[in-house]
């Protein structure tokens, strides 16, 4: 253990020498060197060249979305892998993985925000950027599944000459409030997170196109502590209500899979294991952005290695729990003494796509979990960069696992099938990589990626009484 | 309506929140009210020294909770029972357990609206004039580096000799006058 027994001398600046581990936040920082550091990336007249050449690269990709939905469009559905019985196939898989990869950054500003975890704030912005990213791409999916999407809004309950009305009993009529709700929070709690920094952006922008799009954006905030107050108490509020609807969400996504009656997904176990998947995978999303985002943007006093560690611990916990799921499915299905759900289970396991199964076990369990329990693993960046992919592929399979082997070969052998997904398929999936890539591209540089206030009020100088008549109270703290 | 033209207030600026916090407590306890200190970053000692509390925020945020369920619950069971009745699996048609998903999410949407907009609508925000943006030191610190204290005309206490003492024994960096 990191933190126990006696502690060696320690030269190295970055480890805070009371725990011997990173600080948060790397010391020598002022107010204004922080304003500085996070606002000359978005107000820099220079444009850098990589970033130019990544948004090139992610945008030619994201346009095989356009070019996948627009033909998706003309042909229908028909052009996708999906058959019956694999009626769900990359729609649901990718639609599952994608929301689940945005957990994590409402887990980062909710619930860290709850339990005062104060070394979120400096990757809570770009978590929950990503989150609505995540979202978009997510969203894409069940609703170009349907096959008409431009009656999309047939899903909506609004008065209609069909007098037609959902079906409120159907966890899909669920999944529609769960993930609209979702998405129009997280973008909310996200915006009002950035009042503030777009805030200091405007007073300090020197192009005036900047200054008046900053300006507008931050409605006019200036700092006055009636509103900080305000403003701090609805961003608890928001906190305490975006905990239980970011875990109310991923629970009714899988509702869709333990409300039906297929083998295999008729468990009580889904919601707790699908949410902890959810944020094992987010987690993982958020190490490949925040690695590369730190060495290119030099933010690695604020992005510390004590984020990295903590990132790579939270990972170790949720990906035990998912460890958990897998193994109670498998007792569950020989307890059970169901015929169908043991035949399930080896179908999943030495079935025609059995290997996707072992390719999951050995990307979402063999490897995260026995790595992430060495330190000098969890703080080496490169590592970490590497197992993010290992895990988000493996978050990827066990989606896959779940959908096609439940559905593929069913009760009834006569019908069974397989599935294949097709060109279209992946191009769609691709495509939705580049679009991701895109619009985080275009946050990383035209807001700001990290929340200023908030790595403020970490500063050393951000503590009260260092003298007068309030040196009493700290005091009283440190006793 | 307060005055359009001439001096909003004095202005004094300070390099720490304890200068900040030191100062208005004395000035509150000057007999100072119309006054607002600013800060680049939340210090709530600041709003205890101006004696600022309720934030009426959770009241907004519970009110529009209680609207967000009702509306959901009542849509639900009103689609579902009398609107467009159909026998699902012999369930009743008022099956309230399967009512619980929509109608939560619905107190969410409706509380996180309220909460967000209502904190600006108490902030009186978007407001994207405000006297304060005249002084310069003001546009470059405040939200930034400096805390700053603003002591306003329209208080019954103020006069322009008067509260720039008062101010200038608090040791500011400066103190400006600031112009409607």
């Amino acid at each position: 253990m990191a933190t126990q027994g006696p502690i060696p001398e320690i030269d190295d600046p970055t480890l805070d020498p009371r725990t011997g581990e990173y600080a948060v936040i790397a010391p020598g920082h002022t107010f204004r060197s922080v304003t500085q550091k996070i606002a000359g990336i978005v107000l820099t007249d220079n444009t850098p060249t990589a970033w130019l050449g990544g948004l090139f690269l992610a945008a030619t990709v994201a346009m095989g979305v356009v070019v996948a939905v627009t033909w998706l469009v003309l042909k229908g559905v028909g052009i996708w892998g999906i058959t019956i019985p694999g009626a769900w196939g990359f729609a649901i898989i990718n639609f599952v993985w994608w929301i689940g990869i945005g957990h994590a950054g409402t887990l980062i500003s909710a619930i860290l925000l709850l339990f005062k975890q104060t070394w979120r704030n400096s990757i809570n912005r770009f978590a929950e950027a990503m989150t609505i990213f995540a979202v978009c791409c997510a969203a894409m999916f069940p609703l170009l599944h349907v096959g008409r999407p431009w009656l999309g809004y047939w899903l909506l309950p609004y008065p209609n000459s069909m007098n037609v009305w959902p079906q409120f009993r159907s966890p899909l009529a669920w999944d529609v409030f769960a993930v609209s709700t979702y998405a129009t929070i997280s973008i909310v709690f996200w915006y009002m997170g950035m009042i503030p920094d777009f805030g200091t952006l405007r007073d300090r922008a020197k192009n005036p196109l900047a200054k008046y799009a900053y300006g507008m954006l931050s409605m006019g905030w200036r700092g006055s502590t009636r509103h900080w107050i305000r403003y701090e108490s609805a961003s608890l509020l928001l906190a305490g209500l975006s905990t239980p609807l970011v875990l109310s969400v991923h629970t009714t996504i899988s509702f869709d899979f333990a409300v039906a009656a297929m083998a295999g997904w008729h468990t009580t176990i889904f919601p707790p294991y699908f949410v902890a998947g959810a944020v094992y995978s987010g987690f993982a999303m958020v190490l490949t952005l925040a690695i590369p985002i730190r060495k290119f943007y030099h933010l690695e006093d604020l992005v510390t290695l004590r984020h990295l560690d903590n990132m790579a611990k939270v990972m170790l916990a949720t990906g035990s729990i998912v460890g958990y799921g897998y193994g109670m499915e498998v007792f569950m299905s020989w307890y059970s003494a169901s015929h169908w759900e043991f035949f399930m289970m080896w179908n999943r396991m030495f079935g025609p796509m059995g290997w996707a199964y072992w390719v999951l076990i050995l990307t979402n369990l063999a490897i995260p979990l026995t790595t992430l329990w060495s330190r000098k693993l969890r703080v080496n960046a490169g590592y970490l960069f590497f197992l993010s992919f290992v895990v988000n592929i493996g978050m990827w399979f066990e989606r896959f696992v779940i959908v096609v082997t439940s559905l593929y070969r069913d009760y009834l052998p006569s019908s069974w099938g397989t599935y294949r997904a097709t060109k279209w398929d992946y191009m769609l999936f691709i495509g939705t990589w580049g679009l991701f890539s895109t619009l985080f591209l275009l946050f990383a540089r035209f807001a700001p990626m990290i929340p200023m206030s908030e790595i403020r009020t970490m500063l050393p100088a951000a503590k009260l009484g260092n003298g007068g008549e309030d040196a009493k109270t700290v005091v009283q703290e440190a006793i | 309506m307060p005055p359009r033209e001439g001096v909003y207030g004095l202005l004094a600026e300070f390099n720490t929140p304890d200068e900040l916090v030191h100062a208005t407590k004395l000035a509150h306890g000057a007999g100072y009210r119309r006054m607002e200190s600013y800060t680049p970053y939340p210090v709530e000692e600041a709003a205890e020294a101006l004696h600022f509390h309720k934030t009426r925020v959770p009241l907004v945020c519970l009110l529009g909770g209680l609207a967000g369920l009702t509306t959901g619950a009542l849509l639900e069971i009103w689609i579902n029972v009398w609107g467009y009745p159909l026998n699902l699996r012999a369930m009743p048609l008022f099956s309230w357990p399967a009512f619980v998903v929509p109608a939560y999410e619905c107190t969410i949407l409706f509380s996180g609206l309220s909460t967000c907009f209502g904190m600006l609508a108490l902030n009186g925000l978007p407001q994207v004039y405000h006297p304060l943006f005249n002084a310069p030191n003001f546009a470059d610190g405040a939200t930034s580096d400096k805390f700053f204290l603003c002591l306003e005309a329209n208080d019954p206490q103020f006069d322009l000799v008067e509260t720039r003492k008062l101010l200038e024994r608090c040791s500011p960096v400066s103190v400006v006058e600031v112009q409607h």
